[in-house]
Order: structure tokens, then sequence, then C-alpha cells
């Protein structure tokens, strides 16, 4: 490792100028994937830009009109809200599964996205329920889709000198619900063989009005998988509703083969993911919907 | 070109010269002599070089030895007081939780953390908290026991 020069900016304009200025700089948030991946040469940055002395970008809050994620605060400053675990128990169930203790009291859910792994658990969990991300740079502001961000496996739409600053995630009303699944041999400590997300909404007679279906190390980026929201809408989740569902998901997904699962493997068992996460999903919404009662 | 940093590690203020790209532990360790952090893997999956950072649990070596800048520190080096061990270090030698001891001062600053945020965590509750504490001597069942006995003593030594 060789790094010439470490900033700390006070503020995005500062921390953008640097990013237009030099070349050669890598964004710093937690630094759990940035060390690793500068310890083994994968990432050789000449310039490192800590962004967590912004003001407000390690802030979490909760409204009534969603959740507000600063892009660098820390994955524990989000489990440990029993608030934010209640709104959306699928997005924060994808948080805790990052990692260890260690790593969830760095690590944050932009960075997560920002590395763009395929395998990232937050991000199918994020897609599911809506997230926007809020990007900053030298020529403006812009909004971008979760499902929109990633571009590729570690590659992901920022220019030179824009910034992830925080994502926004609407808050779900009384018949709406998530949940996020992941397939691992081991029950933490371990990087999904596929994942899955997905966020439903139920009307008063209990059918589903909404749905948004994600899957996660299936492609070379977490899919939004609308043939899969399609298959579920209208039903009341019945047998075939659901398998129709696991199928739509297996088709979107092009895995690879590597030593966590063959691609045949991996096609299969993230429409099993799926399926299990909708109904977990309906699950928790018909008990939002009794709550509300 | 080395960088200023002023710190703050157990309560004391420190001031120590780094690099842009040294790690937190290895700061700790060679310019510092605060050797009872350990460095086992280097990429965050052993957590023999767990610190305590700004009230939450990190893995030094995932830490930039400039990002300490303003900031507090806790290692194994203040957990105990100078009469007596912590009850987590305690309670580990008196269950034999530990034998070649490298990753042991990790696990006392995770398990201490631990038990500051939940005085009666459940096994299940222990395990899943130290699933980034690596030990390949103990078989981890020592520590489990150890860590629960020890969250009994405060228990019983606060009532
Ligand atoms: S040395 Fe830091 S986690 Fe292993
Ligand atoms: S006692 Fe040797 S690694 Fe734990």
């Amino acid at each position: 490792m060789t790094v010439s020069r470490f900033y700390s900016p006070q503020s995005i304009a500062e921390a953008t100028a640097i990013l237009r200025q030099q070349s050669g700089c890598q964004v710093l948030a937690g630094g759990t994937d940035l060390l690793v991946q500068m310890r083994n040469g994968v990432k050789q940055p000449e310039y490192i830009v800590d962004i967590k002395e912004i003001p407000g970008i390690r802030d979490v809050t909760l409204t009534n009109q969603g959740l507000t994620l600063g892009a660098a605060a820390p994955a524990q400053s989000v489990t440990e809200r029993p608030d934010i675990a209640a709104a959306y128990p699928g997005l924060v169930e994808a948080i805790d599964m990052i990692g260890s203790t260690q790593i969830q009291g760095r690590c944050s859910v932009g960075g997560n996205l920002c590395n763009a792994s395929p395998a990232a658990d937050t991000v199918p969990a994020l897609i599911a329920v809506g997230a926007v991300c809020h990007v900053v740079g030298g020529e403006g502001v812009r909004q971008v889709r979760v499902e929109d961000f990633n571009t590729g496996p570690g590659e992901n739409c920022l220019k030179r000198d824009e910034l992830l600053i925080s994502l926004f995630i609407p808050r779900p009303g009384v018949g709406s619900a998530d949940a996020y699944l992941r397939f691992t041999p081991r029950t933490e400590m371990d990087i999904a063989v596929v994942g899955a997300g997905v966020s439903l909404s139920l009307d008063p007679m209990g059918t589903v009005s909404a749905a948004r279906v994600a899957i996660g190390a299936a492609a070379p980026t977490a899919l939004l998988v609308e043939e899969a929201a399609a298959a579920i809408i209208g039903t009341t989740l019945e047998e075939s509703a659901l398998a129709a569902l696991a199928a739509a998901a297996g088709a979107a997904a092009s895995p690879i083969s590597d030593k966590r699962g063959s691609a045949g493997y991996r096609t299969k068992v993230v429409g099993v993911m799926a399926r299990r996460a909708a109904q977990i999903a309906c699950d928790r919404a018909q008990q939002r919907q009794r709550r509300a009662h | 070109m080395a960088i200023h940093v002023t710190t703050s590690i157990n309560a004391e203020p420190v001031e120590f010269l780094c690099e842009a790209d040294d790690t937190l532990v290895h700061v700790l360790r060679d310019t510092l002599n605060l050797t009872g952090t350990k460095e086992g893997c280097s990429t965050g999956d052993c957590g023999a070089c767990t610190i305590v950072l700004d009230g939450r649990l990190a893995c030094s070596c995932l830490v930039l030895g400039v990002e300490a800048e303003g900031k507090s520190i806790e290692t194994i080096e203040g957990v105990a007081t100078p009469g007596a061990l912590h009850a987590v270090q305690q309670s580990l030698l008196d269950h034999a939780g530990l034998q070649c001891g490298i990753c042991t001062p990790g696990i006392v600053v995770a398990a201490r953390a631990l038990l500051e945020r939940n005085a009666d965590p459940s096994e299940e509750e222990v395990r899943y908290w130290l699933a980034g504490n690596l030990c390949r001597c103990t078989g981890y069942d020592k520590i489990i026991r150890a860590v629960l006995a020890a969250a009994q003593d405060l228990r019983e030594a606060a009532s």
C-alpha cells in the first residue's frame, strides 16, 4: 500500500472538490471492504477521502415519511434501533447478516451498495423496499434508484466527483411488509450463495396489490425482477402464484459457478428463497393489518 | 509523509505519527507498544485485533491509524484495573477459556462490550455476538460458558 495523502473533508462541497481535482481518489466510509482490497492489491488508491466527518453522513432518521440512512452510518446504528426493525424487518435482517459484530460497528449500508458486490446482502433488500440514492456531485444532485446504481461487479454509476450521501426508503403502509432471505452454509460470517428480498402490500381482502422482488448473487448485479412481482400481484399467494414467482426469479438469474455454488444450483435456490421471502413478507403484512384493526 | 494524529486511548491523551495507509493495529502495536491487541488475519475475519472505537467494536486491522484523529479508543490494556481483572478476564481463567491466548484480548474486549449492552445474554446471543472472534485452541464451549458466568457474576455484584 502506498497512499500519499489522506483527506477528511468537513463538507460535501469540500469532498466533491477533492474528487474533481485529483484522479486516483478512493472514498472511505467504514473501510471494511476497502482496507481488505488495499491489502490484497485489488485497489491501490493514491489518495483516500474519508467521508465520515461530513456533517449528517452518519445519521439515521426515521419519520412518518420514511427512513433516511446516511451513507456512512455504521450498520449497528441501524440494527440496534427496534423502531427501524419494526418498520423494515427485511431490510434490517439483511443489514444484520453482514460480517461480525466488529464489522457491523464500522461498515455502512451505503458502503455495501457502493462496493457493488453481486452478493451484497443489503442490495436486494434495499431494492425490494424501493430505496432511492441521494447522490451529490460537482454538477449537482441526482436521485438514483438502487436497482440502477450498480453497473457490474465492483462497479457503480457514480461519476468521479460524485458521492452517495444517503439512502431514502419510503415508509411502508399498514398492509405492507418486507423480508430478506439468503442461503449460506453457515449461519453467520458468510457470503450469500443467493439472496432474495421481497416487499409486498395486501389490500383489505388479503390480495397482493403491489410487490417488489429482488434477487442477489444470481447475476452481475442485484436485480429487480418485475416478472416475479407480476406473478403474485392479484393473488393471495396460493401455491400456483408462488411457483410462478419462483420460476420467474430463476428465469431472471444468470449466475456464475464458483466455490459457493454452481450456476444451476443458484438458479434453482434463488427461486426457493424468493418464494419463502414472499411468504414471510405476506405473513408480516397480515400481522400489521390485524394490529391496525 | 508522516501524519500527526491526536487521539485518546484508554482515556489517556495520545499523539503519534503514522503514514496514510498504516492500520491502527500496527500503530497500536509497533508505534505505541500496546501489544495486547493481536493481529491474526488482517482482513476482519478473526477478531484478534478487536478494539472499541467511539463506543463501537471494530477490527483495528480495518481502521487506518489516521482515522483515530479526535476519537476515543479502548484496548485490552484498559480493561483490568490495577487491583483486579475484569469479570470476563477472571471468568476466562476460571473456566480455562484460553490456551495459547492469541484470541483472548479480542474476546475480552468484545465480551465486555456485550455485557455492557446486555447484562443477561442468552447462550445464542453470546455465540452470535462473538461469531467474529475465532479461536483455534479452545473449541469455544469454555469461552461461551466463561462469558455467561461473567455475566452472572456482574449481575450478582450489581444487585
Ligand atoms: S487481525 Fe483484524 S480481524 Fe483478524
Ligand atoms: S486460545 Fe489459542 S486461539 Fe484462542
